[in-house]
């Protein structure tokens, strides 16, 4: 244990993600002994973040302004949605440059063990963009895991009375991975092999 | 095939040790608690990434260290493999072959295959069916290693599902009318829960019709080979029979056709529906089977004695090695100290059936416990140093 500053540093480092009690500690003296100009633009970059940064109102992807850039593109195909668990998905996708359509972001996959059902996640958001019927196909682009899958079955089965195209992306992607993992190829080549999901 | 080399660092009481291995038989002798069966316990651990003393990774990482790392040269038909496995307790467990990192641990199994036999053993017969659960499907990982997938899969559905289940049976606890028929639980904001079960039963069935099918094959495999061997170890005894026990019918003729066993699980499920709401836990499928062990006509768990339990806890590990044999590749056997275990002439007929093997390694405290049959090269290990002595 260190002093009551430093050691509260060292404990806010350690929730953030992947980062263990030794990096966390590593990480905290790297800062202490860093030039102090350096260490207020991150603090300022912190702060602004969650200042400016919000949700964009149509798709949940991370947005500088109420709405996505994507979401504001005309060019961007209205009849397409693609749906992923979180925003570095969108960005993950977009490297491809396989998808033209639009994102729904639905900030997680369905998870009993950690407490997470569908009332949790932006599914009423995704059912009102639906409803004007202007979207024909739904490719439901979740990882490639159980927890993915499920959420995959889920929605299907929810949207089925509707009666449009719902898509998977194809096999080929690592099973049980992230999305965000996998390489711009086997993604891109993923999107154009999507097979009707049928539940 | 056989183990080469082994090498290890801060595995169990070990912070070091290397050890050149030979084909044939190779025993471990030492006073109790030097550090045996940490060797051994190794080397299956290569194979199955598991333990067969404990159930948890932790206590493999020695006192004080943060990981322990296993590195095991294999030969197989005079080709080498280098696999090294990184036991990381609470977190993923790192792998290379020959170099190179494999994406998931679980791809490096396969490269070697044991068959243990332990001490431990003697709960194939007499435990709870966990035990029996475990040897099958420890067993069907060492035929297709891709069946830890479908294993930890299977394990993850049911997780996730009786996570929900608990959740709904305690949203009906707390309902001031607890005998709600499921309209009304669902009106009454549950209805979350019902829409995603179906879901989950989808997952659960999938998967669980896979390992079902997969463990009815394989019983179907053993059991002439169980009996034989089983025959072998007790000469004149009544016949030794195994078969898969199914939550529901005791000796149903079920097919392997996976489609169809999915179709049964759905049904089962839709069945229990009700009572898995109640209690809030999974209660039928792959996870509640069992492998029933009858001689003659009697069950051997609670009826069997002593010795015969043991011939048969060694009869299913002798039945698997047969299996393994046929289909490709002699697995290394090893013997953790089961010889002290046995009457004299249950181990002399144990060391005739092992003795052909390619590679045997055997723990013994003392010499005289490894029988004649089975004489080879010896490592004396004594506080932890391990010495070629002949
Ligand atoms: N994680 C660990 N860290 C340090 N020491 C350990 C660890 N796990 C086990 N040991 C030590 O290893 C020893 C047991 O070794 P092992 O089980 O190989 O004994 P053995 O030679 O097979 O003895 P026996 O003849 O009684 O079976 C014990 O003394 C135990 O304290
Ligand atoms: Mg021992
Ligand atoms: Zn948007």
């Amino acid at each position: 244990m260190y002093e009551g500053v430093v050691q509260n540093l060292i404990d806010e480092l350690g929730l953030l993600p992947g980062v263990g009690p030794k990096s966390a500690q590593r990480i905290a003296f790297h800062l202490l002994s860093a030039d102090p100009a350096d260490v207020k633009r991150l603090a300022h970059a912190l702060l602004e973040v969650k200042e400016k940064v919000r949700f964009c109102r149509v798709c949940g992807n991370v947005a500088a302004e109420e709405e996505c850039r994507i979401c504001r593109d005309q060019r961007r195909d209205p009849h397409v949605i693609c749906v992923v668990e979180e925003s570095k998905d969108v960005v993950a996708i977009e490297k491809t440059r396989e998808f033209r359509g639009r994102y729904h972001v639905l900030g997680g996959a369905i998870s009993p063990i950690d407490g997470v059902g569908p009332d949790d996640l932006r599914v009423r958001e995704l059912m009102a963009r639906l409803a004007d019927g202007e979207v024909t196909e739904l490719i439901l682009a979740t990882d490639p895991n159980l927890e993915g899958e499920a959420t995959a079955t889920y929605l299907a089965r929810l949207v089925k009375p509707m009666g449009l195209k719902v898509t998977r992306l194809a096999s080929g992607l690592p099973v049980g991975g992230d999305l965000e993992y996998a390489d711009e190829v086997t993604l891109g080549r993923a999107f154009e092999g999507r097979r009707l999901l049928d539940v | 095939m056989f183990t080469a080399h082994l090498s290890l660092t801060d595995f169990r009481s070990y912070p070091t040790a290397e050890l050149a291995l030979e084909p044939g038989v190779t025993a471990f002798v030492g006073p109790n608690g030097q550090g045996k069966t940490n060797l051994v316990e190794a080397i299956g651990y290569v194979a199955s990434h598991a333990s067969h003393r404990v159930a948890t990774d932790a206590p493999l990482v020695r006192h004080g260290a943060p990981r322990a790392v296993i590195r095991a040269v294999i030969e197989r038909d005079q080709r080498r493999a280098l696999v090294e496995l990184e036991i990381n307790p609470g977190k993923a467990n790192r792998a290379r072959v020959n170099r190179a990192p494999v994406s998931r641990a679980r791809d490096a199994l396969g490269v070697l295959r044991t068959v243990l036999f332990a001490p431990e053993d003697l709960a194939l017969s007499k435990g709870d069916p966990s035990e029996r659960r475990k040897f099958m499907d420890d067993l069907l990982v060492a035929r297709h290693p891709r069946f830890a997938g479908v294993r930890a899969d299977y394990d993850r559905a049911l997780k996730q599902r009786n996570a929900l289940l608990r959740t709904a049976s305690q949203a009906r606890r707390r309902s001031p009318r607890r005998q709600m028929d499921d309209a009304a639980f669902a009106s009454a904001g549950a209805g979350d829960v019902l829409s995603t079960l179906e879901v989950w039963d989808a997952h659960l069935v999938r998967h669980g019709a896979e390992l079902l099918a997969a463990r009815l094959d394989l019983v179907e495999n053993l059991r002439p080979l169980v009996a034989k061997a089983y025959a072998e170890l007790a000469p004149g005894s009544v016949p030794a029979q195994i078969d898969y026990r199914w939550f529901s019918t005791d000796e149903a003729d079920l097919g392997t056709d996976r489609a169809e066993l999915a179709v049964r699980l759905g049904q089962a499920l839709a069945e229990a529906r009700a009572q898995e709401i109640e209690r809030g836990v999974t209660l039928v499928g792959p996870h509640r089977d069992d492998l029933l062990l009858r001689l003659g006509e009697l069950p051997a768990r609670g009826y069997a004695s002593h010795g015969e339990s043991w011939s048969f806890a060694l009869a299913l590990r002798l039945a698997a090695y047969d299996l393994l044999r046929s289909e490709g590749g002699d697995p290394v056997l090893i013997l953790d100290d089961v010889f002290a275990e046995l009457d004299a002439q249950r181990r002399r007929r144990l060391a005739e059936i092992v003795a052909p093997a390619e590679q045997v390694l055997i723990t013994a405290a003392v010499a005289e416990d490894v029988p004649r049959e089975l004489s080879g090269a010896r490592f004396d290990v004594t506080e932890g140093s391990v010495t070629h002595v002949g």
